[in-house]
């Protein structure tokens, strides 16, 4: 395109105001790729669910416990390769403000259906000899500032009482996915206290973990297992990991819609600048594009003209966002919502995405004023000095 | 005897101001001939520069019809008529219009790119044009750059850059200073007898008329020719 | 001053589609930043609506929440003795023990299940909430396995309609009734008989206690009695404030990604209306001039132009708030993470969220106008009567 100097040379024209519109794009690019990767945090949960593990819970809803006999039923049907349970506390830590999830989990058995929770051998040796040994994620004793041996106070809203833990290990992540935001502690140090203080609670468990060697079998299997418990004071329900944690990101499904509007929203602002700038700017060169179809120009010149500049800053300011989303936003992020999503992976799609809906804004603001530059006569674009 | 190059035959223009028709010209009948110098001269609202823009084809007649080298202009398409004008017209402006953010060099050659010219082609033709107008230095020059006279050379360059069949110029001279006023027209009056080319031009300054050949002048929408 | 003005809305009304685009964008940014108020008050609204200024809840101390509570039939005896409580004509204490439960439920329109509170509840719950009103069919029958639903669960979640069933504790229950409670959170929940309840769900406790006080003032004798009670382990709190803090969470997400939201757009929005201002200041350079040389102040050209900005921001402020009151008739239901149940709300205006969004927009415009008007009154009057244009 010979036109080509004549758009870079245009942009160029009024600095500032170039420079305003490609600010408000990048803007906009950043916001749109925070709200997308902020809706992306939400799935992370499911996104790092193996197809190895069924998770077995109360049919009625996940505050209902199963009895604990029922592992050994479990363990005996076909396809079951290993069996363990955990329990949800819900404590408190100093303040309920500082919500972080608390798991009692079987001591022998939990984390071998997790192997990307990886432990240092010394402090799985110190959490499988402590009975109110904790293991804690690197994110979560990063938070609060913890490390090994330190003592730890929560208060039960679940089981009541002031429960002491002493922290033995912190965990690391085996994958980016990997949630580094919890607290594990041994089930049989709250059984145990259950038994003593209210036995009807005793031996009782929140879900059963599941691993399946062969994921293709995960439906027949769940079967199987919830058609053991049909008719019993604790039906279960049974599902793959991914299936569990998805239904809790469905229980949000109305927040994640509101966010997918607004970052449909926030396009449609930048849209309305960039409109603004190249109708401004169409509109001062009437009488250059009357100069120009004087020489023997025509309309498709016109246009291109017109388009060209709005998709060439569009494409400055989808480039800006991009980069101000990866530098100084995306760590800030980080930090301010860490402990509302235990991972934050960002998806190359997303920066696409908003780098896309740049050129789109880019095209349509110029629909408008190239209208009107290709239809104002040659005659009057000379009269209109301005 | 030098051939008709630009016929207008009865040709009337109106404007419309709010459903209210504003007459601008009355049934002019007026020939150019291949290597004249016409000047149309007359009091401003005359509808001088209405008839230049008549057959520049940058407007149409409301009656009549405007015949450039016996082709009807009124049966051609917009489209059509801009690459008819890429051709066959080059325009000069009275306040130059040349694009702000083009050097001279770049100006001269923005109508060169509506051709099939090659980079080298261009570039040629381009110094070449500057030269005839005499700013081959001032070729880097921004119009900002520029003296008012100057400006108007490199929008001559413009014009002539393409070897059009017929130069148009709006009252060339209608806003520079006494002297540069004077070089504009001698450059004019060199392009029509050196190079033989058709030049018609709009002006109310008696002094530029002067190097004209023929003069018409128009008053109230009619033509008289002297 | 009163001239100028005139100048200023003369001038937006000339440069239409410019003056359109910056009001639209203001217009788009106040719409959202009122949305996500509405939102977060609408949420408010229907929790503090569910409790009562006369009565007082009971849960097991550090509970927390109803579903986490649990409470004994020692304990419920104790405390239902209390001589705080009111008594009906009947003689009886306004005294009702109640279970909360969830259950999980696919709804109506995606098949995804969500967490339906159900209450079980006694007869004397109706007279402890008056709000309470069946419209639809009828009571349940005590000993049966008849529920009724509140009318947003109904609506929303699949066999919780008039004369349908839901499965849950190894028995089917009938809804043999729908019940408003004035847009409260009791709508979002199913009532059934509370003994039924316990069984079915194999939990012989009670999950609260609520009453209600002969007289509001002696809710803190009442507290200090039963909190410090040897042999109770309860917290005692006044209904309307217990609900209105169980959606803390929730509210404290929406402000913040609200708050976020409305800040990073109201930069765009800013961004356009400098830019509009910039090339208004540009475009009447000559006319700054000739004001300037007419004897007008710097201040008052520096005024006129911000009056310009503000009155364009203030006009789109008005249609964001407009456009942002139809919001109302939208429902939105979903999960309380302080509960961690389905809670159907609506987007509820108030006069300070109109008064709160048009001075966000009015900031926007004296943000956006504020250099440009200071450029347009720094010009000097010569430069400025040479300018082109």
């Amino acid at each position: 395109m010979k036109l080509l100097k004549l758009i870079f040379r245009n942009t160029g024209r009024h600095k500032l105001r170039s420079s305003l519109t490609i600010l408000g794009l990048a803007i906009a690019v950043m916001a749109f790729s925070v709200i997308r990767y902020s809706i992306d945090a939400w799935y992370s949960g499911v996104a790092a669910s193996s197809p190895n593990r069924l998770i077995t819970r109360n049919a009625i809803s996940i505050i209902f416990t199963l009895p604990l006999s029922y592992r050994d039923k479990i363990a005996r049907i076909d396809g079951v390769t290993g069996v363990s349970w955990a329990q949800w506390f819900g404590g408190i830590y100093v303040d309920a403000k500082n919500f972080f999830p608390q798991i009692a989990v079987d001591k022998d058995t939990f984390f071998d259906m997790y192997p990307e929770y990886i432990v240092p051998t010394d402090e799985m040796k110190a959490f499988l000899s402590e009975r109110n040994a904790a293991l804690v994620g690197r994110k979560l004793a990063d938070r609060f500032g913890w490390s090994v041996g330190d003592p730890i106070r929560l208060t039960g809203t679940i089981y009541p009482g002031e429960w002491d833990f002493v922290i033995r290990g912190i965990y690391t992540g085996a994958k980016e996915t990997t949630d580094e935001t919890q607290w594990f502690f041994r089930y049989d140090y709250l059984d145990e206290r259950m038994r003593k203080e209210t036995p009807v609670r005793a031996g009782q468990v929140g879900w059963f973990i599941i691993w399946i060697n062969d994921p293709s079998q995960a439906a027949i299997i769940s079967e199987k297992i919830d058609r053991l418990f049909d008719n019993s004071m604790a039906e279960t329900k049974t599902e793959t990991e991914e299936a569990f944690n998805l239904s809790f990101v469905s229980m949000a499904s109305s927040i994640i819609i509101g966010l997918r509007i607004i970052s449909i929203l926030v396009i449609g602002i930048i849209l309305l600048v960039l409109a603004n700038t190249m109708a401004m700017t169409a509109r001062e060169r009437v009488p250059e594009y009357a100069v120009m179809k004087t020489l023997g120009f025509r309309p498709v010149h016109i246009v291109g003209l017109i388009f060209g500049e709005s998709l060439f800053i569009a494409i400055l300011g989808g480039l800006l966002g991009i980069v101000i989303t990866l530098f100084p936003v995306m760590p800030l992020v980080r930090t301010a919502l860490g402990h509302f999503f235990p991972t934050f992976p960002l998806s190359v799609v997303t920066l696409i995405l908003g780098m896309s809906s740049a050129i789109v804004v880019g095209f349509l603001a110029a629909v408008f004023p190239t209208f009107k530059a290709v239809k104002t006569p040659i005659v009057d674009g000379l009269r209109v000095i301005d | 005897m030098a051939e008709t190059l630009v016929k207008l035959e009865d040709v009337s223009k109106s404007y419309w101001r709010d459903s209210i028709e504003i007459p601008v010209l009355h049934h002019i009948n007026l020939e150019i001939l291949t290597g004249e110098f016409v000047a149309l001269m007359g009091p401003s609202g005359s509808g001088k520069t209405t008839l230049l823009n008549l057959i520049a084809g940058i407007d149409r007649p409301s009656q009549g019809r405007v015949i450039f080298e016996h082709e009807d202009l009124s049966t051609l398409s917009e489209g059509d008529l801009a690459r008819w004008r890429s051709r066959h017209i080059g325009f000069v402006f009275q306040f130059y219009n040349l694009m702000p953010v083009l050097t001279a060099f770049e100006n001269v050659e923005l109508p060169l790119l509506l051709t099939k010219l090659s980079r080298a082609e261009r570039h040629k033709q381009v110094e070449t044009a500057l030269a005839i107008v005499g700013l081959a230095d001032r070729m880097k020059h921004y119009p900002n750059q520029l003296s008012g006279g100057q400006e108007q050379r490199v929008a001559i360059a413009r014009a002539i850059v393409t070897d059009p069949d017929l130069i148009l110029a709006d009252e060339p001279t209608g806003d520079l200073d006494k002297q540069s006023a004077e070089e504009i027209m001698d450059l004019l009056a060199q392009l029509n007898k050196d190079f033989g080319k058709t030049i018609t031009m709009v002006t109310h300054d008696p002094r530029a008329a002067e190097h004209a050949r023929v003069i018409h002048r128009l008053d109230k929408g009619e033509l008289e020719t002297a | 001053m009163h001239l100028l003005f005139g100048y200023s809305y003369k001038n937006i009304i000339a440069r239409k589609l410019t003056s359109l685009f910056s009001m639209l964008g203001v217009a788009l940014v106040v719409f959202v930043f009122a949305a996500v108020l509405m939102l977060s008050h609408g949420l408010e609204q229907t929790l503090v609506d569910t409790g009562s200024d006369d009565n007082v809840i009971v849960i097991r101390r550090a509970s927390q929440t109803e579903v986490q509570s649990i409470l004994p039939r020692d304990i419920a005896n104790i405390v239902k003795a209390d001589p705080a409580i009111a008594h009906d004509t009947a003689g009886a204490p306004i005294f009702t023990n109640e279970i909360l439960v969830l259950i999980n439920q696919p709804k109506r329109n995606s098949n995804e299940p969500s967490n339906v509170p159900v209450r079980g509840v006694t007869p004397m719950s109706l007279k402890v909430r008056p709000t309470v009103n069946i419209v639809e069919g009828r009571m349940w029958h005590e000993g049966t396995s008849e529920i009724i639903a509140g009318a947003k669960v109904a609506k929303t979640f699949q066999g919780c309609g008039l004369g349908e069933t839901v499965r849950f504790g190894m028995r089917d229950w009938t809804v043999v009734g729908i019940f408003e409670a004035e847009g409260s959170g009791f709508e979002s929940e199913l009532w059934g008989d509370v003994n039924q309840l316990m069984d079915a769900f194999g939990r012989p406790v009670f999950s609260s206690l609520t009453m209600q006080l002969k007289a509001p003032g002696d809710f803190e004798a009442m507290k200090a009695r039963l909190e410090q009670d040897p042999r109770l382990t309860v917290e005692v709190h006044r209904e309307k404030e217990y609900y209105a803090e169980q959606a803390r969470i929730t509210t404290t997400f929406i402000n913040i990604l609200g708050t976020v939201i409305s800040i990073v757009f109201s930069l765009g929005a800013i961004v356009g209306a400098m830019i509009t201002m910039y090339t208004t200041v540009a475009h009447r350079t000559r006319e700054i001039g000739t004001l300037r040389a007419l004897g007008f102040t710097r201040s008052t050209v520096l005024l006129t132009f911000l009056a310009e900005s503000v009155l364009m921001s203030f006009t789109g402020g008005v249609i964001g708030i407009f456009l942002a009151s139809f919001l109302r008739f939208f429902e939105v239901s979903t999960t309380n993470w302080d509960t961690f149940a389905e809670l159907a709300f609506s987007f509820e205006v108030s006069p300070s969220i109109i008064i709160g969004s048009l001075i966000f927009a009015v900031v926007m415009g004296i943000a956006g106008g504020f250099l440009p008007a200071v450029q347009a009154s720094r010009l000097r009057i010569v430069d400025a009567l040479r300018a082109k244009g």
